[in-house]
């Protein structure tokens, strides 16, 4: 298929950057929308132009190291996916694609399609962990059972790669999906219910620091999310919030 | 007389290790921390070293070329991480791990090193599982297990098909804990570039700062190497984009000995190419084989008519159907171990019967696993005579349950059902056993450079078990190296911090300036990516799953032909003072071409199958086994470890001999 692609071009952080228009033909309906750029790339290569700038590394779905807003949708229009794993197959011939990195003031744009998630970082050193050293000590891993429902809950929770698409697609950038990923699965376990709230209060206020915005509850991190995060956490993480702060005795 | 000391404890097996910890220096903890210590990667290895020596006191500098450590491609382990811990009461035991994993790596790994890994396995588990780690979990409460392939018992645990990714987040929640702290400095988005060695001992590394392009000198008084494997020397393989063997490669150029560098892993459930324009290829767990059945058309009219999409592979009745793993294998069945199910896939195909366009592609079949699972749901619920509908509908449930995200990925990536339709999977390189040789303090030929997981070399022999990688990781970083590392720094409590303005350290930041300038002035006329491709058809043809003598001579002229042409005619644009990925591939495809003709080296010298490593020279010509790699213990037993002279292919070879005191060397029969 032959593609008008509309790429974001942005020197650096500084830079004001703006879309640019290219051409790309006979690109392959099986193949990965993250090929397809690598085609665009070899082509500017050739052209003796400088290459898109994006973020990419696994390649299937799990590091969350790649981005983009496709056409307006984080991780492009297919649902439960990371744009490494969105396939061409989702386009038709002669569509013109609008490619723009995520988009919140707590990720600026580094060059091109690339953004800084260093805020993601620095909520989870906030208190995303459970303060436990290496020890080769520890009590038995069947010490302590844990009921099959609730590990499934924690597994759900932990699933969050840390992409952003959350915040890119929602109205508000709120990283709330994010923060409550992390939050609820620790509020599920045993082993976590020692930090329980210093964890929330910590990382919340984290969370406002970096400038993320409000959750208003309209759902989109849910819908664009690639792992399925349920919007129950960022309820559970209000919950946990608020009974933190109410019963916090300092 | 062999340089290398293996240091490899005196006494028992079952006694080295803890007589080891019991014998070594120990840094007080006042001195930790004003010793640095630098860690480069921060997947398992890397991650959870950096953790662990940071909770111990030392002041730790960690770096990842990503923007977080979580996104270190550990992350992609599927299937689960192996421990001796027995809950299933199928007879396990530390020895009984230490056996599967020397036999599976085909009696090619250091005996002691894989005992310690066997021994401190159970701590891995309960220390995940402190850290707040998901596992799977039975109705009861407890941990579930499910098994592997190469070994008879049920030891792997696991969180759903994401188990790789749990656990790196446990090692980065320890780390985030620790950069809270002030304890680990992170530097994302930075690679390393150069180790600095002063005064014979490894002092500090070169970093590249990937946003501005800053080339930073950082001291310290110990470097861990955790930079995983090499496996995209192939061009195509399961790694990430970035994996890359610089560091690892750098570190050998100064002088640590590369071992065993033909050993690859070629994993057998990968989902096939599919064109030119591939970038690289999915894996799909290896658990999946505890359940799906392997097979091909037994007649070549079917195969065709398949290929011609006049028949679907439904519509093959189970006596048209050739389950070759079953009928080789009859002991082990669809779980033999990786390097037997890769071959034994590419016999077939080779033989023609390969089912996709590209004549590259097997079968992996769930049709009697959602029917026995839905037999036993229809069971447990207490449905008498269930219809064939229902008991689909609730073996795909159960199916869908333990392999969810994995049919999930193979739907978006082929386009079709494989709940409906079997999956087709063919081998693609996936992991290396072969890395920088370590001692048993995980030391390398350079004082106070270390290799831990997969960059170094030690565990896993000529082929790795399934769900043993995330073992060894973890056990390199959080239970032997944060004991083994205070033996050496014991003697550098009154060294003080070492200053960056040292010559070495200048030296080695003008070199790798110089290299990064000549890159960007070459302003050739082909991509990094067109040099790279070139390397990858290579190896795969020739240094791939089947090698001999005449083609991997071919593959080293080769290779250096390549190499020649790269260093003419690249063309990398952009500078070097900014974010650059054209340039960050160059830097990683130039070590890869100097890596790879290494690589065929070893291979030619090495006339023997074992493991991942099969010489067609080297095959069983009759009895039970005919057909079946031939190993060579009487000439081949021992370790080769590589020493650089300015030349990949005139590096000078190093053997340790491996002896195996606990353990009798056996040929491999899984029938």
């Amino acid at each position: 298929m032959n593609l008008t692609l509309k790429v974001w071009r942005q020197k650096d952080a500084k830079d004001k950057g703006g879309l640019e228009t290219y051409q790309i033909k006979e690109v392959s309906e099986h193949s990965s929308f993250l090929e397809m750029l690598d085609m665009l790339n070899e082509q500017l290569i050739n052209e003796g132009k400088e290459p898109v700038a994006f973020d990419h590394d696994c390649r299937e779905g799990i590091c969350g190291m790649c981005s983009l807003y496709i056409n307006g949708e984080a991780h492009g229009p297919d649902r439960g996916v990371t744009t490494c794993q969105l396939h061409m197959r989702m386009f038709k011939d002669g569509d013109t694609i609008f490619i723009e990195p995520f988009r919140s003031k707590a990720f600026p744009v580094l060059k091109d399609l690339i953004v800084d998630r260093g805020s993601f970082e620095r909520i989870q050193q906030a208190g995303g962990f459970i303060s436990v050293n290496t020890s080769g000590n520890t009590q038995d891993a069947n010490a302590l059972p844990i009921a099959k429902p609730m590990a499934d809950k924690a597994m759900d929770a932990a699933t969050c790669i840390g992409c952003g698409a959350c915040v890119a697609t929602c109205k508000n950038s709120s990283a709330m999906l994010f923060v409550a990923a992390k939050v609820s699965q620790f509020s599920y376990l045993p082993q976590g219910q020692i930090e329980r709230k210093e964890r929330v209060l910590n990382m919340v206020e984290q969370m406002d620091k970096e400038g993320f915005g409000n959750c208003t509850n309209t759902g989109a991190c849910e819908v664009e999310c690639p792992k399925g995060i349920s919007l129950e956490f960022i309820a559970r993480m209000n919950s946990e919030y608020l009974s933190a702060s109410i019963k916090s005795e300092n | 007389m062999s340089k290398l000391d293996s240091k490899i404890p005196e006494g028992p097996i079952k006694d080295k290790w803890t007589k080891h910890k019991n014998d070594i220096n120990v840094v007080n903890p006042a001195n930790k921390r004003h010793i640095d210590i630098i860690v480069v990667g921060t997947g398992l290895a890397g991650g959870a070293a950096a953790a662990s020596l940071a909770e111990m006191g030392y002041a730790v500098k960690a770096f990842a070329y990503q923007d977080s450590p979580r996104r270190a491609h550990s992350i992609a382990a599927q299937g689960g991480i192996n421990a001796a811990k027995n809950y299933q009461n199928d007879g396990d035991s530390t020895y009984r791990l230490f056996y599967d994993t020397v036999k599976g790596g085909d009696y090619r790994s250091r005996e002691a090193n894989v005992y310690r890994l066997a021994e401190v396995s159970g701590n891995i588990i309960d220390q995940c599982v402190a850290q707040g780690v998901p596992f799977a979990r039975e109705y009861g409460g407890l941990l579930d297990n499910r098994s592997f392939g190469g070994v008879l018992v049920s030891r792997t645990f696991y969180a759903k098909g994401q188990t790789g990714q749990q656990l790196l987040l446990g090692a980065y929640s320890a780390m985030n804990r620790q950069i809270g702290k002030g304890k680990i400095t992170m530097y994302n988005r930075h690679e390393m570039m150069d180790l600095v060695i002063v005064d014979g001992k490894a002092r500090g590394i070169i970093a590249r700062n990937m946003i501005t392009g800053e080339i930073e000198k950082h001291s310290a008084h110990a470097v861990v190497i955790a930079s995983g494997g090499y496996g995209n020397v192939f061009f195509l393989s399961t790694n990430a984009m970035g994996s890359n063997a610089s560091a690892a490669w750098k570190v050998h150029k100064k002088g640590a000995f590369f071992a065993n560098p033909c050993y690859t892993q070629i994993h057998p459930t990968c989902i096939p190419r599919s064109g030119e324009h591939q970038s690289k290829l999915t894996l799909m767990s290896e658990s999946l084989r505890n359940d799906g059945r392997i097979w091909v058309p037994k007649k070549m009219e079917d195969v065709m008519a398949i290929r011609e999409g006049r028949k679907k592979p439904t519509d093959l009745s189970e006596e048209e159907r050739d389950y070759y793993l079953e009928r080789r294998y009859p002991a082990y069945g669809n779980l033999v171990p990786r390097d037997v199910a890769s071959r034994a896939a590419k016999e077939r195909c080779d033989a023609g019967f390969g089912v996709n366009a590209t004549g590259e592609a097997v079968y992996l079949d769930f049709k009697s696993a959602i029917h026995r699972y839905g037999t036993e749901k229809a069971h447990v619920l207490g449905i008498h005579n269930p219809s064939d509908a229902k008991i689909i509908e609730l073996g795909e449930k159960v199916i869908e349950e333990k392999y969810g995200n994995l049919f999930q990925m193979y739907e978006k990536i082929v386009d079709e059902n494989p709940y409906k339709t079997p999956m087709m999977i063919y081998p693609a390189v996936h992991y290396t056993m072969g890395g920088i040789w370590c001692d048993y303090n995980l030391m390398t030929t350079i004082p106070g450079c270390y290799a831990a997981g997969e960059a170094n070399f030690s565990d896993h022999g000529a082929n790795r078990l399934g769900a043993s990688a995330l073992m060894q990781g973890l056990a390199d970083g959080y239970f032997v190296l944060p004991y083994t590392i205070g033996d050496y720094l014991a003697d550098d409590i009154r060294t003080g911090k070492i200053s960056t303005d040292l010559p070495e350290f200048n030296q080695a930041a003008k070199e790798v300036t110089e290299r990064l300038e000549k890159l960007i002035n070459l302003k050739g006329t082909k991509s990094v990516d067109y040099f790279h491709k070139k390397l990858g058809k290579v190896m795969w043809d020739k240094v791939g799953m089947a090698r001999n003598a005449k083609g991997l001579t071919e593959a080293m002229d080769e290779i250096k032909q390549i190499r020649e042409e790269f260093w003419k005619d690249v063309r990398v644009p952009g500078t070097m003072n900014e974010l650059n990925p054209e340039l960050e591939k160059a830097t990683r495809v130039a070590d890869f071409l100097e890596l790879g003709e290494l690589f065929a080296k070893d291979a030619l010298h090495r006339n023997e199958s074992c493991g991942g490593h099969f010489r067609e020279e080297s095959v069983e010509m009759d009895g039970e086994q005919e057909g079946e790699a031939k190993r060579d213990d009487k000439n081949f037993a021992y370790v080769a470890a590589w020493e650089y002279t300015g030349d990949p292919r005139e590096a000078i070879m190093h053997k340790e001999e491996l002896t195996f005191n606990d353990i009798e060397l056996k040929q491999r029969s899984y029938k």
